[in-house]
């Protein structure tokens, strides 16, 4: 079958939720019926996610691209010579020169959307495992030496240096050690993450390794989230494989060094993401944070010294290794260097991920990438870095993705996720909803946070409801500078600034003629799903007294107090 | 749809035997439960606390903890919905209202009797595609009311 023309369709989750399986089906039947000698490889996807399900096929003259197509589309592009990369109203041409993929700078996603994820022939022919063989060949001081110079920062979502980390647990004395790949991706609006695990699962396992190796750590968890089925079973079947092939396992490449990996699912708690609540659910646990000191570095999992990275910081890392720091630290600006997987979402035309050098302005990702609304209507507010961060109006899209630039708007990059909204958007609602998700998603631990919240959403809905506006104001403003500056962790810390970005920026939306409250969002929070009861009987007492009965939310079950009301050191750390 | 067998205590006892020996076991021992019979029985919490050596509370306090364990057995099919916000600038609010005036579906509400639910999550890494669920293992983008509601099939 040496002649079989290679089709590829994607195999990506998203790729999948809008018909992919049906389209590899048709194909395969249809070549079948035609007697077509085709292998069809089921990659990941390149990013561009309007148009899947994208089929693509090897011509001599390189793959050439048909999407979005529908199985209902295959018969007519066979009858047009797809296979040969014929003529059709779905073709895009050569996939590799659209303009979406040529202004990227794909260092992380280099192979994502081209290779068959589950093949490590293919992972080693498109320069798969290089990293890791320099590492073998290297002290754990050296391996950590060229992280710290390339100037990787976590991209999870703090931007702390990934090398200083490494040294920490490298420098620290243990019979033990750990590995934990944070690939919890709570953000909304993020899929970064994810799309690299499906699509090129051994380069988080490379990373990891190369971790491992550094620090003299035998033992690796993933940390995933339960939506994600589809890159749980990626990443099982993919560690298989590299067991078998020896890249994990007692002789990692057969250097006599020991590593194994071992993927855990979270259980729906957006807490978990941050990096102490993760180690206490990996132990088994309530997922309450943990105040630091001491540092998960120290004593991270099982008191232990353990490495905590976001999936992209330990992608990351091969390629420096294999290209070497200064190649690395050559893209990107300011103290943001490298290449930032950028994920494009919302109300988009164009939607999907793009990795580039950051500095890149907003607004030629949004509008000369993305296209603008996939409404049609005008961009009215752009949500970037997920749920806790800031919205930023249309006039301030020329900021450069940038971790300081952005914090110099009192906006964060957080995990690279931007997500449009047209002018249909009621940010008062928005604002709500930084409340309502943050009194759902608190892990209980300080009082800042875990009734905060849930005073927000009161306040939120009084303002939008006319009752005493300015007192109600002045109360909101209060209360964000109270949880800003004694919650524990990022996750009350900055709710604030979604909020307070929408008041500053979308005034209007909390000075108009009173509404009825939005329905609140359902969903069994701490309490037992009343409360809007809460916010209703507050409302209804004539003086909109700001002292009404808290949420039964805010009685849920207190915790250990330790390290309450400390302010936030490091944001998302 | 998912058809789960019945709770039974023997079939419990070795799902948690099984998976004893792993470090932090509780987790996977919750999910394995789920999977095998769609929720965690109550009867569940002295087994592995036995096993496992920890206190009641604990099991329990873990348990509780997690939005996805569930306690009682799950309606014959579970549509869990995205609500955060890519979903949100793509109209799933809207969505949500409509399952309720035109399909009589209440998202996160008790459900009906042999109906199929739909329960509210946030972000399924879809954001570029919404709105976005997930039925059965399955992710689904730029879904509609009708949709949805025809997962859920007809009510009795
Ligand atoms: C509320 C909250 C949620 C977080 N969610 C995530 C997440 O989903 N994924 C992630 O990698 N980091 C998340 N973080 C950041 C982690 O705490 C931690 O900084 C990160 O895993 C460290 O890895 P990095 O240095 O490679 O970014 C979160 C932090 C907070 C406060
Ligand atoms: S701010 Fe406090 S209550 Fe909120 S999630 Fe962090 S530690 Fe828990
Ligand atoms: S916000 Fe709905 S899938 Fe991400």
């Amino acid at each position: 079958m040496s002649d079989a023309i290679r089709i590829h369709v994607p195999i990506d989750a998203a790729a999948l939720s809008v018909g992919a399986e049906a389209v590899a089906q048709a194909i395969l039947r249809e070549a079948q019926a035609r007697g077509v000698a085709i292998e069809l490889v089921r990659n990941g996807t390149r990013g561009m996610l309007w148009l899947e399900p994208l089929v693509e096929v090897e011509t001599p003259d390189g793959r050439v691209g048909y999407g979005p197509a529908a199985a209902q589309d295959v018969a007519s592009l066979f009858d047009a010579g797809f296979q040969a990369g014929g003529a059709h109203a779905l073709r895009l041409g050569r996939v590799d020169e659209l303009d979406w993929m040529k202004r990227q700078q794909r260092l992380t996603f280099a192979r994502v959307g081209l290779t068959d994820p589950l093949s490590l022939a293919d992972y080693r022919a498109h320069d798969g495992l290089r990293g890791l063989e320099r590492a073998l060949s290297l002290t754990g001081a050296a391996i950590v030496e060229e992280v710290t110079a390339s100037g990787l920062r976590g991209r999870g979502g703090a931007g702390f240096p990934t090398g200083i980390k490494w040294r920490t647990v490298h420098d620290a004395r243990a019979e033990r050690k750990y590995i934990v790949c944070n690939a919890d991706e709570g953000d909304s609006g993020t899929f970064a993450d994810r799309m690299l695990m499906e699509g090129d699962p051994f380069l988080v396992i490379e990373g990891m390794a190369i971790a491992a190796i550094a620090v003299g750590a035998t033992k690796g968890y993933i940390y995933l989230r339960s939506e994600y089925p589809h890159a749980h079973k990626t990443l099982q079947r993919a560690i298989l494989r590299a067991h078998h092939a020896g890249m994990l396992g007692p002789s990692v490449l057969g250097s006599g060094r020991a590593f194994e990996i071992e993927v855990r699912l979270g259980a729906g708690a957006y807490i978990c993401g941050e990096e102490t609540s993760l180690l206490e659910s990996l132990e088994g646990h309530r997922a309450v944070v943990r105040a630091k000191p001491p540092i998960p570095a120290l004593a991270g999992l099982f008191g232990k010294p353990t490495i905590v990275n976001n999936v992209l910081s330990f992608a990351a890392v091969p390629w420096i290794l294999a290209h070497g720091a200064e190649a690395y630290a050559d893209y990107g600006m300011g103290r943001s260097r490298g290449t930032l997987p950028v994920q494009l979402g919302g109300n988009i035309r164009r939607g999907g991920l793009i990795e580039l050098a950051f500095g890149i302005p907003l607004r030629e990702i949004i509008e000369e990438m993305g296209g603008g609304t996939l409404s049609g209507r005008p961009i009215r507010a752009v949500q970037v870095g997920g749920p806790l961060g800031a919205y930023l109006t249309e006039r301030q899209l020329d900021t450069p993705m940038d971790y300081e630039a952005l914090a110099g708007i009192r906006a964060m990059l957080g995990h690279g996720g931007i997500v449009v909204f047209d002018d249909s958007v009621d940010m008062a609602r928005q604002a709500r909803f930084a409340f309502e998700f943050c009194a759902r998603e608190s892990c209980g631990k300080c009082t800042p946070c875990r009734i905060g919240a849930t005073r927000g959403v009161e306040l939120v809905d009084r303002i939008i409801a006319g009752v005493e506006r300015p007192k109600n104001l002045a109360v909101l403003r209060d209360l964000n500078r109270l949880m800003t500056d004694a919650s524990l962790c990022a996750m009350g810390g900055l709710t604030p600034m979604p909020v307070t970005s929408a008041l500053d920026h979308f005034f209007e939306d909390f000075d108009r003629p009173s509404r009825p409250a939005p329905s609140p969002l359902a969903g069994e929070g701490w309490g037992e799903g009343s409360r809007d009861t809460a916010g209703l009987s507050a409302l209804l007492t004539p003086t909109g007294n700001d002292s009404a009965t808290p949420h039964p939310a805010a009685t849920r079950p207190p915790s250990p107090a330790r390290g309450e009301g400390e302010p936030v050191a490091e944001r998302r750390t | 749809m998912a058809a789960y067998p019945a709770w039974d205590e023997d079939g419990a006892r070795l799902i948690v035997a099984s998976l004893s020996h792993l470090e932090g076991a509780t987790l996977p021992i919750l999910h394995a439960l789920q999977d095998e019979f769609g929720y965690v029985d109550p009867q569940a919490v002295p087994l592995i606390a036995e096993t496992l050596n920890l206190s009641l509370a604990d099991v329990h306090g873990t348990i509780s903890f997690y939005h996805d364990f569930r306690t009682t057995p799950p309606p014959p099919r579970l549509v869990k919905l995205c609500r955060a916000e890519a979903c949100q600038a793509v109209g799933c609010e809207t969505l949500v209202e409509e399952l309720a005036r035109e399909h009589g579906i209440v998202v996160d509400g008790p459900g009906s009797e042999g109906r199929g639910a739909v329960e509210s999550v946030y972000c399924l890494g879809n954001c570029a595609l919404g709105p976005s669920a997930l039925v059965e293992g399955e992710l689904l983008g730029r879904v509609d009311a009708d949709r949805i509601a025809a997962l859920c099939g007809e009510p009795r």
